[in-house]
């Protein structure tokens, strides 16, 4: 049956801002709808305020609204556009509820808009808990005893019929936000409690808690004509009660027999079936590991982020043929586009295994709670693909870089053994580690499985990996165990500290005696028919399929997985590198691990290899290609840091050279750069002895900014205003290690500039320079930017790219540099200089219409900027004002602090443009989720330096109307300027106190500011979570609160009385 | 375990790890590529003396348990996988599969590029191949089997040498076993079918004789032209009772009315081979599980029409007659291993028989 010939023009829904539970892969869904709607002749209008995709290219969708995804905001573009389809289902949770908004409050009648791909009824049928458990009852498909509740005393009730423990699930949030595991009453009522408020409909459902169960998903697929396949299914290898995106995940189910997989298959279908969706859909099953008995867990009627992966792990485009089936053609219609022969109706055969491991954040949140449980709390993930399960497993580990490249953790060697067991009950990050440290202590897999439930296929295979160590560790420079140990998937890394000796010695042991890998094919079908995908992964045996053209190649490394620091924005300039090289006929190979990505898409690059980014891993495919060189600065942190490697072992970096790289990174050289340049830079020492540190920040004055060296995303890093500040922080970094000293920085307060810049080395332009809204000290990457900038001077701007332009000839930079300056009375200081492509890329690309990531590797590969045409300067300013605005994951990771330092925590963006400042911001903010009120309330609870500051902030929200609340200080202070604010107590008081104020929900914000010195668990602590709990935006920093506050001011009208024209004298 | 090889007619050789049985087997090479099911493909009757390949690389996870078996006795020559599990893990495993295959004498061999084989089969084509130890000559062996003669009287090996019965209150259905599927008598059970399995060589008249509603031709191992004696008896019964032929049964269908079949070069064999149904215009994955195929164009003017088609190769997957009840396919409704969307094709077959009940009523009492 032929494609809808009645619709025309389609909207598109992206999924937003990047957020723990909706991350890369709906950019990959997205872009592929997008693609699979324009190749069919429809015309595409794409709505999304993540400006760091690649969707929102112009080239992916025909018009590109980077506006907030709001009822608003969207009505007003289907007004304009007039679209006659919108598609929902490729946006991820976002971009499903807010179709079914539009779809309930009339818009989409309105205008005429058809909803394609599931109707609104199927989408309520399986969103809805209520209806979900109806439908099921219906067809006859299990689920477990559940109760939906809207207040805490129905879940006890529910409790008291059928006992604990409990799982609770708030209704339509994002990744299961504020659900989880309870055991008892106490659990039950604070977990149902927080539920409730999350959930935009006041809905949580209390279930029956089936823990130990083993977790298998279906990605299905399904036409209007009733035809359903199974495209992918996948085991978890933590059973039931860890949340699925924070499970390692193995595809195919391992541990099934036929009749298991096809029971679960058939319900998968019948549950597609009875749902009508015309496109993917996701079933969530527990199987009991004892009998048949099976319970459905959960069906997102959507593309979600398992059919991302279950597309990487197969190799079939689930988005791409959900879309055209969306607009009416059938599986038997749409051609397979691996083998290019057979037909998209076909079930894959894997002929290798997959392993999914989440990426979690507690590198950078240390202090926050790493257990594990219903709600998803890795911000990415990695895939690895192998021959058998441990080869798998392992390239997943390597490619986490998460400091070590085996199922081996230092920390954990001088663990006990009892803490070991504990972490092993309770679930936590580490947990693949522990189980392998429990197997080195002599514990067996009854043991472990006693303790964990994880199937005991999956134990015994670690327990082998552990066993074949000592066989390692004995055999030093075997050739029979190096090749059994790279059949497992055993890093070289793990042999050289098996063996005592250095990563090049195993690396030349192995070359030596000719074990290398070999590379296969992703062909969806086993090799049973023909096919040319250009997808690849390595293992250890006999044949290669990877046929090295004779064309001239140029190896990309991309950025691994999703991380707090490492985003999205490192795939778009991955992907946008890749393109630019194919433009200038090289044949573009690139190797990246993270299935959530379009770089990962097969049809991007000329070959992909779906490989760890590990020093080992990318040799290999250089041996095998020998490409013209490698480009490392499009990857992030990941590629970079493998530059040093590459170059010793006589690869060809392209671009700017690593000795400019380490010139710019290592503090020392640096510095002489700076003076050789004669550019300002705050003043600062090493210190390489605590004792000197005191000293040293005396001579430099108060406040100063101290972190050790080479830190990335600044940790570690903190602002100090007094010795006993100093000295806390210097306690809590145990000791200083004389390779790694201590940078002891004057603290600069002014205003905060970015620059990206493109050079040559002889030609250096910049794009747009952007300012952020909050001063120095809070991370870049957590800084509102705005472009153009708003409070900087011609001159300022000159000095900027003087500088940029000095010290990218100096560097002899070829391709992007990121410079950030601290602006203080028309002076520019040099804070810090990346030579390769930062965050702010896809932003500034989107904004100025410079394609940067594309321009950068022209100059990579030897194009002079002067043939571009340009020359060296600042491009010319646009007309409107954009802003980029953090977004936030906060209310997933419990314990963590809110608070904003040099230290990144935000995990995506949202865009906001338009003519003036305060209407952009306005968009921003609205986009990255903050509500703007006109009035209602402010908590304010600021450290004593900031009181001053506070009091214009606090007088402007009195102007607009805002009651004020305080805690005593801040209170007491205002109350000096006759400020009328209402006192609120201190934590631990009775109540009313300044928690259960927030609670209470009287203010719609809460500005906190702290004093160094990061106390665990203090009252400020306390406040800031409280604020997040309750979805209240908690404003840590007095720029945000200005800026905010500018928006409120320019969106209210206030009454005013008519003031006298006369001067004041005081 | 001990290295092993496994060696190929066309010169190809894999050296692996042996196990199950110690024995040197020869056989066809085949591949198959359902990710699970090994248990279901090692019993069925149809594979009888091939050397399966499992393209999916772990063979074995979870064990053989007593249900899942498709017939008593496996028939298989050998079976290759990339690693075999020695630590099976279900809660229905009974034994091992190296532990099921020794006490079977079923060579296995593990540790080899399966993919690079399957790649080879699918090149140059399903051809004999043999399992041994390494101190055979390549050269010799290829001899051996380049001179071998792969057996025509595979059928008579797995087909039942007695009727039996299986007692049921519905539909009586005699089932002609060329090699037959615990499956397909398990679906018919589900229906209360009372069935009467007879072997392949039952005479037609013998089969009236128990005044059948239905008869079911089964699956079977082989090429369909080595059983003569079934196509003469098909001939006899055509339009006697309503037949539904699977598999080897369909294909002797076809030529017992003057139709051809003929060899695939490389056969389909795994559980995701999408059919499409010509007249409902809708398609189906199905598990295959076959060497030989009807050809399309010999169908005109034998009174059969195709119903079925392969969506990928086109090739036949479904026939019906053009007056008499009688329909076959080429692939397994009755799963094991593989997907159950045909399913209804029993049910199908059971309306059919009662319809053509209450035909027979009506014309007797005309």
């Amino acid at each position: 049956m032929p494609k809808n010939t009645a619709i025309e023009k389609i909207l598109v829904i992206g999924s937003g801002p990047i957020v723990i539970g909706q991350a890369a892969e709906f950019d990959y869904s997205g872009t592929q709808a997008c693609q699979s709607l324009k190749e069919e002749g429809y015309t595409v209008i794409l709505a999304n305020s993540n400006p760091a995709t690649i969707m929102t290219d112009n080239t992916v969708a025909d018009k590109v609204y980077m506006e907030p995804l709001t009822v608003e905001f969207l009505t007003k573009i289907i007004r304009k556009e007039k679209p006659d389809a919108l598609l929902p289902t490729l946006g991820g949770q976002t971009g499903l509820n807010l179709a079914m908004t539009l779809e309930k409050s009339g818009v989409l009648k309105k205008y005429n808009v058809t909803l394609l791909g599931s109707s609104l009824e199927a989408i309520e049928k399986a969103e809805d808990r209520e209806q979900f458990r109806n439908l099921m009852n219906e067809i006859n498909e299990p689920v477990p005893e559940s109760s939906i509740v809207h207040t805490v005393e129905e879940a006890v009730d529910f409790a008291n019929e059928i006992g604990y423990p409990l799982i609770v699930r708030p209704a339509y949030t994002l990744g299961g936000t504020g659900g989880g595991m309870c055991y008892n009453k106490e659990e039950l009522m604070e977990i149902t409690k927080n539920g409730l408020s999350l959930s935009p409909v006041n809905q949580c459902l209390i279930e029956r808690n089936i823990a130990g169960y083993k977790e298998i998903e279906y990605e299905v697929i399904r036409d209007k004509n009733d035809q359903a396949i199974v495209i992918c299914n996948m085991e978890n290898v933590d059973p039931v009660g860890i949340h699925t995106g924070d499970s390692i995940v193995v595809a195919p189910s391992q541990t099934l027999s036929d009749r298991e997989y096809h029971l679960l298959r058939n319900a998968s279908l019948k549950i597609i079936r009875a749902l009508q969706i015309e496109g993917g859909c996701n079933v969530q099953l527990a199987l009991d590991p004892y009998s048949f008995n099976y319970y459905v867990i959960e069906v997102n009627p959507r593309v979600s982020r398992s059919s991302a992966l279950a597309s990487k792990a197969t190799g079939y485009p689930i988005a791409k043929v959900a879309s055209k089936i969306a607009v009416g053609y059938t599986l038997d219609e749409i051609i397979n586009p691996i083998t290019g022969k057979t037909y998209a109706m076909f079930e894959p055969a894997l002929d290798y295994v997959v392993s999914k491991l989440p990426r979690f954040p507690f590198d950078k949140f240390n202090r926050g709670d790493r257990t594990l449980g219903t709600q998803m709390k890795a911000t990415g993930e990695v895939m690895g693909i192998g021959r058998n399960f441990e080869e798998a497993l392992l390239k997943g580990i390597r490619s986490l870089e998460s400091g070590t490249e085996e199922l081996w953790l230092r920390s954990l060697v001088k663990e006990e053994k009892d803490v070991l067991v504990k972490r092993l009950k309770k679930a936590d990050d580490e947990r693949i580690f522990v189980i392998a440290e429990a197997f080195r202590r002599g514990m067996t897999v009854e043991e472990l499985f006693d303790l964990t439930k994880i199937d005991r296929f999956f134990l015994e295979k670690i327990h082998n990996l552990i066993e074949f160590e000592m066989e390692i560790k004995v055999n030093r420079f075997s050739k029979d165990i190096v090749e059994k140990a790279k059949e497992f998937g055993v890093a070289d890394a793990q042999i050289a500290r098996l063996w005592g000796v250095t990563l090049d010695e195993v690396y030349e042991f192995r070359v030596q005696e000719k074990i290398t890998p070999v590379y296969k094919m992703v062909d969806t079908c086993a090799a049973e028919f023909e096919s040319e995908t250009p997808y690849f992964y390595s293992t250890y045996e006999e044949e290669n399929e990877s046929i090295v053209s004779d064309r001239k190649k140029i190896l990309v490394l991309g950025s691994g997985p999703i991380r707090i620091g490492q985003g999205i924005e490192f795939d778009y300039a991955t992907v946008h590198s890749v393109l630019a090289i194919k433009e200038m006929g090289y044949e573009a190979i690139i190797m990246n691990n993270n299935p959530e990505t379009v770089s990962t898409d097969f049809s991007v690059s000329d070959k992909l290899y779906f490989e760890p980014l590990t020093l080992e891993d990318v040799m290999h495919v250089v041996n095998l290609e020998k490409p013209e060189g490698v480009i490392v600065q499009f990857g992030g942190q990941t590629a970079i840091n493998l530059a040093a490697g590459l170059e010793r072992r006589g690869v060809q970096l392209l671009g700017t050279s690593l000795e400019s790289i380490d010139r710019a990174e290592d503090r020392d050289k640096f510095e002489e750069l700076l003076d050789e340049l004669d550019l300002l830079r705050p003043t600062g020492k090493a210190v390489r002895k605590l004792d000197q540190a005191i000293d040293v920040a005396k001579n430099i004055g108060y406040p100063v900014l101290v972190r050790p060296s080479y830190v990335i995303g600044g940790s570690k890093m903190e602002i100090v205003y007094s010795d006993e500040e100093l000295q806390n922080y210097l306690q809590k970094s145990d000791k200083v290690d004389p390779e790694h000293p201590i940078l002891i920085d004057k603290y600069l307060t002014g205003i905060e500039v970015e620059v990206d810049a493109i050079s040559d080395g002889e030609t250096t332009i910049i794009p747009g320079i952007m300012e952020h809204i909050e001063r120095a000290g809070v991370h870049s990457g957590d800084s509102m930017a705005v472009y153009p900038p708003q409070r900087i001077s011609q001159t300022v701007k000159e000095k900027c790219l003087s500088a940029a332009k000095l010290i990218s000839e100096a560097l002899a930079v070829k391709g992007l540099i990121n410079i950030q300056f601290i602006i203080r009375d028309e002076d520019v200081y040099i804070l810090e200089v990346n030579p390769r492509a930062s965050r702010t890329i896809p932003f500034l690309s989107k904004i100025t219409g410079v394609t940067m990531a594309n321009i950068a590797t022209k100059c990579i590969l030897g194009t002079k900027l002067v043939d571009l045409g340009y020359e060296t300067g600042i491009l010319p300013e646009q007309d409107l004002v954009s802003v980029k605005i953090p977004v936030f994951s906060f209310e997933k990771l419990r314990s963590v602090d809110t608070i904003l330092g040099p230290e990144m925590k935000s995990t995506g963006e949202a865009i906001g443009y338009d003519k003036t400042l305060e209407k952009a911001l306005y968009k921003g903010l609205i986009a990255s989720g903050i509500k703007i009120p006109q009035e209602g309330g402010v908590l304010l609870t600021v450290a004593d330096k900031d009181k001053e500051e506070v009091r214009e902030i606090a007088e402007r929200f009195d102007q607009l109307g805002f009651q004020l609340y305080a805690t005593k200080g801040t209170a007491e202070y205002l109350g000096q300027f006759a400020i009328p604010v209402t006192k609120v107590e201190k934590v631990g008081s009775t109540k009313p106190n300044v928690l259960s104020t927030i609670e209470s929900g009287h203010v719609q914000f809460v500005i906190n500011t702290l004093n160094s010195g990061k106390k665990t668990r203090s009252d400020g602590f306390l406040i800031r979570r409280q604020s997040v709990e309750h979805g209240i935006p908690c404003l840590t920093n007095l720029d945000t609160a200005n800026a905010i506050l500018n928006v409120i001011d320019s969106t209210t009208f206030s009454a005013k009385p008519m003031t006298d024209k006369e001067v004041v004298v005081l | 375990m001990a290295k092993r090889q496994l060696i190929l007619e066309d010169g190809s050789f894999f050296v692996g790890e042996g196990f199950g049985s110690e024995h040197s087997k020869s056989g066809e090479i085949v591949f198959n590529t359902g990710m699970t099911g090994y248990q279901e493909l090692i019993s069925n009757p149809s594979n009888y003396g091939q050397i399966i390949t499992m393209t999916y690389p772990l063979i074995g996870n979870y064990g053989i348990n007593r249900d899942d078996f498709e017939t008593i006795t496996p028939f298989i020559h050998g079976l290759v996988v990339k690693e075999v599990s020695t630590s099976p893990s279900n809660f229905r495993s009974d034994e091992s599969l190296d532990h099921f295959l020794k006490a079977h004498h079923i060579p296995g061999i593990s540790g080899i590029d399966t993919r690079k084989l399957t790649r080879v089969i699918r090149e140059n084509g399903t051809m004999k191949a043999m399992i041994t130890n390494l101190e055979y000559s390549i050269e010799e062996i290829v001899s051996e089997l380049k001179n071998m003669k792969l057996p025509n009287d595979q059928v008579k090996q797995t087909s039942t040498v007695k009727p039996y019965v299986v007692p049921g209150r519905g539909e009586r259905v005699v089932v002609v076993d060329f090699g037959v599927k615990h499956g397909i008598l398990r679906e018919l059970t589900k229906r209360d079918c009372h069935i009467t399995v007879v072997p392949y060589n039952y005479s037609a008249e013998n089969i009236l004789r128990l005044k059948p509603d239905g008869i079911m031709l089964t699956n079977g191992p082989g090429n369909p032209k080595d059983v003569p004696e079934a196509i003469e008896m098909i001939r006899e019964v055509f339009g006697k009772a309503p037949i539904f032929g699977i598999g080897l049964g369909h294909q002797l269908i076809a030529l017992a009315n003057g139709a051809d079949t003929e060899k695939l070069k490389v056969g389909h064999r795994g559980s995701s081979h999408p059919v499409k149904d010509i007249h409902k215009n809708r398609t189906y994955l199905t598990s295959q599980n076959h060497g030989y195929t009807v050809k399309l164009d010999s169908l005109d003017g034998t009174g059969l029409e195709p119903t079925q088609l392969s969506l990928n190769d086109q090739s036949v997957e479904g026939i019906r007659h053009q007056l008499y009840p009688v329909f076959s396919v080429q692939y397994h409704p009755e799963a094991s291993p593989g997907p159950e969307d045909t399913n209804f094709l029993f049910d199908k077959y059971v309306e059919m028989m009662k319809e053509n009940y209450s035909k027979k009523e009506v014309e007797l009492n005309a």
